[in-house]
Order: structure tokens, then C-alpha cells, then sequence
């Protein structure tokens, strides 16, 4: 049993109430240049976008299998059991690979500060442990973000494709996305439409290391034993060489074997 | 009076890169990333990352290749260019680690991935590799200093340690020069088609085997400039052959893979990508027919320029994987700010200016003593008919 969180597009109306909840929950300054700015950034962990009549939301999608996770050398970024990636700033030594590994380009950065911190949505783990809903989910007025456990809103989200299909692009965004996601999407248009990645690979991407990192203790092992022995190879000649020499040096008598 | 250390041309660009990157440095840590770079959140790695991280641990791999052919291989002509050799790699890494302190957002945690692991990560791979073979190379250029001051009892200690050492070295030096390559494994959908394949940490090895060698060609070149010694031609223009060797087995991977993927098509669509992917594969291509020829192999100038030519195919290489590649999906662009540039000079600088000085006053132009009383002197190598 894992939580997340379901984004329906088509019963957004945009009114920006999430954002509004999530500025305060983090205790970041919210005002009409904050609200104005369409992206994710230091000063905004989840964003709406408008794209004419449609809209969309812009939050970290809590990856199955995060790529942000698996790239950290620190282990600073965790994926919890209960659903949400979080970010634990005082292992963080700055690297910013968790940044350009994402791809959804979700965790940001504070440039402007002498002591940066990543930083990024954390699915209000600390509500879910309480047992309440995220804090963009309680704010939004329409029902368009809402909380639950992940298999519920899969099947919620089914449901209302089946009910009104015409409403729908045909797809669960984040079902099957690098790997699946802890956020759920639904939309009246296609995700690439809504400035998300539209072709994403459906393997988790960490495998994609994996591949090559796993062979690290073969070549450990295999190379030792081959260094080892081209060393002992090339090195006996000399030694048999060293043994001989001052024998060579002698004419060797007939039967007598060096 | 006259001037110990009189101004020479090359000395006030030095000066000058040095003021310049003092400034720089003063900006970076006092005012942080954000004021001292044109880094964003869609585009978080910038210069520091690509030239002086991936091309800085690569153009000091000559190291660990020259170790292994002469210490495992026993290949005994090259001895006379190890010990250059490892030196460039010892200052390359020292000077890699200094350009991770002014890229790293929280500088004073650099050892964190020591004790906070994480062996998913490719990132924790290399900082142990290089934190490790840092370490091996500071004992392969230790003797240097020891020789230097005559010590021989810690000599032939060390003596010992040699063979170990240099296969961890070659082990380190393989794992991460790989790893760099595998850096940008998890980017599929962000790296362009010209550069991202499967093979990156394959390629990230061969190219570093090849710059390597470059490297070592290129700065006995300059040595032998500087200090008026003679250039073991024989020696340089047998490494010549083994690098047009190294650069055709590096350029039909690459190209093999290209073909394999489909991502040939790419190169012909007149986009800046497919133009500096142009610019990168001729300055591979080019020294490597020209190197296969011995006319120019034994020529000391072309040789160096061919040299040249891997060196700044390679660099291509590696800004191409980290900066140009990386762009167009990122919906920004990024162009260095000055003091990202200032910065990464500076490096440079301080790695001629080291190199410089250790040749000075260290042997490193010298056979290695070996303790077990062979002469100092070095055996004039066998001239190998090239």
C-alpha cells in the first residue's frame, strides 16, 4: 500500500489554490509574480500551467523507481514505502546530478543562496503519516488533485475514462512512465500538450546504470586475476633470463638443460 | 637587481589568468553558483562538469595506460616517458578534485559519498575511484620526491608496493573512466541521439586510452621545448602508431554503434548538433589516417599536431555528451559565464605551471632508480625502427 496523489485536467479550473497551499506549507512567499511563473523553481515546488482552455500540474511524480534516487552518491533522496521521495538535506553535498537525471525535471535549486539545498515537492509526507491529504489536495476546490493509495486511484481514474471517454486522452500519465509514478494523471489532451516528457521510456531508468554498474565487481575481480597474471607472464621471462644468465654465460655442456 | 623570475609573455597570461580567476573565485564564494555561473535548474551542469571534471580525468589518463604497459606489460622502452606521465595524471586529478570544489553546491561535504553510500549511484563509483586512485597516485609520484631527496631505504619499500599499486591503479582508472560515460546512461530521452547509446561508458574508456596517449606526446613536445632536451622520437613516434591504432578501434565502435542505432541519419541534419559532431569526428579521423602514415609519425612537429588534433577531438567529444547534447532538451541554452571560464583557464594554467615546476626540480625526465643497483644513468633506449 503505497499513497498518491490523482491530477484530473478536466476538472482543474486553474485557480492556483494548490500552489497557494503549497507556498505555505513550505513557508515560501506567495504573490501574483510568484503565481505568474508557469515552471517549477526554488521559489514554487508545484506549478499550474495553462495551455489555452486546458490546464495542467507541474509537482514532483514520485517515481516507482526514481531515477533522482538512484543517481544521489549520497543517498540524500529516498524513496519511502509509503509513496513519497524525500530529500534529506544535510547528507546533500550539492552534485546536482538528482537534477539532471530527473525526467521530469522536477528538482530545483536555490542559486541565489551561498548554501544551496535541492528542493522539491515531498508528497506532505508528513500529512500522509497523519493520515491526512496532501496539502494541494485539501486546497483544490474542484476534486481535481486528490489523495489516496495508489491501486484506488488507478481504478478511480479507469472509472472515469469509461464513464465519459470522450473527456479523455486515453491514458493514465504516470502509470507505466519511467517505470510508474506515485502521481497520476488524467487530461483532456495529450501529456506532451501539459509540458510534460511525452515519450518516456516504460523500464525505470536506473536500470539503464544498472546495466554498467553491475559489471563493477567483475571487472574488479576478472581484472585483478588478468593484470596479476600478464605481470607474472611477462615477468617470468626475466626472472628465467636473471636464473640463466650467468650460466649462459658458460658454454652449456650437451645433455645439461638450462 | 636582475629579476629571478623576469616577465615573459607566457608569464603575464599566467598573471592574468590567475587575477582573473581570483576574482572569480572571490564571486563564487561569496555570492554562490547562482551569481557565478549561467547553471539553471534545466541546465545544472555546465563548464566545470564538462571540461574540467570529464575532459581533466581523461586527459590524465596517459597515467594508468603508460603504468600498465610498462609495469604489467613490461614493455621496458617506454620507461622513460612513465614517470611524465603519471605526474600529469597525479596533477590532473589533484586539479579535477579542486574544480568539484567550486562546482559542488556544499564544497565542505566532498567526502560525504565515503561514508554516505549509495552503490546505485554512478556518481558514488567515481568519487570513490577517484578519491582512490588520487590516493595510489600520490604513492607512484611519492618516489619522485624521495629520489629527489636521496632517501633510498623508503625506496626500496616502495619498490615493493609498485606492482599492487599500479594494478589498482589500472583497476580505479578503468571503473571510472567508464563510469563518466556512465553518467549520462539515465538521460535517454534528454541526450541527443548522436550521443547517447548504451556503449557511453565503452567509449568514455577507448577515447580516455587515446587522449592519454596524446597527452603523453604532447607534453614531451613541450618539455623538450622548454628544457632543451632531447624528444625520445623512436619512443614517441611507437606511441604514434599505438594511438592511430586505439583511434580506429574508438572510431568504428562509434561509428558501428551510430549505424546500429539508426542515429546516423542525425548527422545530415544541418543542426549545430550535427555540426560539432562534424568537428569531433574529424579531429579524430584526420590524426588517426595521418598517424598511420611513418612519415609523419617520425616527423617531432606533425606528430605533435596530430596530438594536437585527438586532444581537441576528444574535448569535442566530451562538451559535446555534457553541454551541446544536453541542450535541446533542456529548453535553455547555456553559454559559460566569464567567470565559469575564468576559472576553468586557470586550472589549465595550473596544470602547465605544476607540471612545469615538478620537471624542474623533480626527476622526472629520469629512468626510475630501481634500488637494486642499476645505474642512474639511463640506458640510451634501443632506437625501435618505426
Amino acid at each position: 500500500m503505497s499513497f498518491a496523489v490523482l491530477y484530473d485536467s478536466t476538472r482543474c479550473v486553474g485557480c492556483r489554490f494548490c500552489e497557494r497551499a503549497c507556498a505555505q506549507k513550505w513557508g515560501l512567499p506567495y504573490n501574483d509574480a510568484v503565481a505568474a511563473e508557469e515552471k517549477l523553481s526554488e521559489r514554487k515546488l508545484t506549478a499550474v500551467v495553462t495551455r489555452g482552455e486546458v490546464f495542467g500540474r507541474r509537482m514532483c511524480m514520485h517515481c516507482l523507481d526514481p531515477a533522482c534516487v538512484s543517481v544521489c552518491p549520497v543517498a540524500a533522496l529516498k524513496k519511502t514505502t509509503s509513496g513519497p521521495v524525500v530529500y534529506d538535506e544535510s547528507r546533500c553535498m550539492g552534485c546536482r546530478y538528482c537534477m539532471l537525471a530527473c525526467p521530469f525535471g522536477v528538482p530545483v535549486y536555490e542559486w541565489s543562496r551561498l548554501l544551496p539545498r535541492i528542493k522539491k515537492c515531498n508528497l506532505c509526507e508528513e500529512r500522509l503519516r497523519d493520515g491526512r491529504p496532501t496539502a494541494c489536495s485539501e486546497a483544490c476546490p474542484t476534486g481535481a488533485t486528490v489523495t489516496g493509495q495508489r491501486e484506488e486511484l488507478v481504478q478511480e481514474a479507469r472509472r472515469r475514462m469509461a464513464a465519459s471517454p470522450g473527456d479523455y486522452w486515453p491514458g493514465i500519465y504516470g502509470l507505466r512512465e519511467a517505470g510508474g509514478t506515485s502521481v497520476l494523471m488524467l487530461a483532456a489532451v495529450p501529456p506532451a500538450q501539459l509540458g510534460l516528457p511525452g515519450r518516456l521510456p516504460h523500464e525505470p531508468l536506473p536500470a539503464l546504470t544498472w546495466r554498467a554498474l553491475s559489471l563493477v565487481p567483475d571487472v574488479v575481480g576478472v581484472g585483478s586475476v588478468l593484470l596479476g597474471s600478464i605481470y607474472w607472464i611477462t615477468h617470468r621471462r626475466e626472472e628465467v633470463a636473471a636464473a640463466e644468465g650467468p650460466r649462459a654465460a658458460k658454454p652449456v655442456k650437451k645433455g645439461e638443460r638450462p | 637587481m636582475k629579476l629571478r623570475w623576469p616577465l615573459t609573455f607566457w608569464r603575464a597570461v599566467f598573471l592574468a589568468v590567475m587575477a582573473a580567476a581570483a576574482c572569480a573565485t572571490w564571486i563564487r564564494f561569496s555570492r554562490g553558483l547562482g551569481a557565478s555561473t549561467h547553471l539553471s535548474d534545466q541546465f545544472p551542469w555546465g563548464l566545470w562538469i564538462g571540461f574540467d571534471v570529464l575532459c581533466g580525468v581523461g586527459l590524465a589518463a596517459g597515467g594508468f595506460t603508460l603504468a600498465a604497459v610498462v609495469h604489467i606489460f613490461n614493455i621496458r622502452r617506454y620507461e622513460p616517458i612513465v614517470r611524465p606521465a603519471i605526474l600529469t595524471a597525479f596533477l590532473g586529478y589533484v586539479l579535477v578534485i579542486v574544480a568539484l570544489l567550486y562546482d559542488l553546491g556544499r564544497p565542505y561535504r566532498i567526502w560525504h559519498p565515503l561514508v554516505m553510500w549509495n552503490p546505485r549511484s554512478v556518481m558514488f563509483e567515481v568519487a570513490w575511484c577517484v578519491t582512490l586512485y588520487t590516493t595510489v597516485l600520490f604513492f607512484e609520484v611519492f618516489p619522485l620526491i624521495l629520489e629527489r631527496l636521496g632517501r633510498r631505504r623508503p625506496l626500496v619499500w616502495m619498490h615493493r608496493a609498485m606492482i599492487p599499486l599500479v594494478i589498482a591503479g589500472v583497476i580505479l582508472s578503468t571503473l571510472h573512466q567508464s563510469s563518466l560515460g556512465s553518467l549520462y546512461l539515465i538521460v535517454p530521452e534528454k541526450l541527443h541521439p548522436l550521443w547517447y547509446t548504451p556503449l557511453l561508458p565503452l567509449l568514455f574508456f577507448v577515447s580516455a586510452i587515446s587522449v592519454g596517449l596524446a597527452m603523453t606526446i604532447f607534453e614531451s613536445w613541450h618539455s623538450s621545448k622548454a628544457f632543451g632536451r632531447q624528444l625520445e622520437l623512436p619512443l614517441l613516434a611507437s606511441l604514434g602508431r599505438v594511438l592511430a591504432v586505439v583511434l580506429l578501434v574508438y572510431s568504428t565502435m562509434r561509428f558501428r554503434d551510430l549505424q546500429r542505432r539508426g542515429a546516423l541519419a542525425r548527422a545530415f541534419e544541418g543542426s549545430t548538433e550535427s555540426w560539432l559532431f562534424w568537428l569531433e569526428t574529424v579531429l579524430t579521423v584526420v590524426p588517426m589516417l595521418l598517424l598511420f602514415r611513418s612519415s609523419i609519425r617520425t616527423r617531432p612537429r606533425s606528430l605533435y599536431w596530430c596530438a594536437v588534433m585527438v586532444i581537441f577531438g576528444f574535448v569535442t567529444h566530451r562538451l559535446n555528451v555534457s553541454i551541446t547534447g544536453m541542450e535541446a532538451a533542456s529548453g535553455t541554452t547555456y553559454l559559460p559565464k566569464w567567470t565559469e571560464v575564468s576559472i576553468t583557464l586557470a586550472i589549465v594554467a595550473a596544470g602547465f605551471a605544476a607540471f612545469r615546476l615538478a620537471v624542474k626540480y623533480l626527476p622526472v625526465f629520469e629512468a626510475a632508480h630501481t634500488p637494486a643497483a642499476v645505474p642512474a644513468e639511463l640506458q640510451p633506449s634501443p632506437a625501435t625502427a618505426d
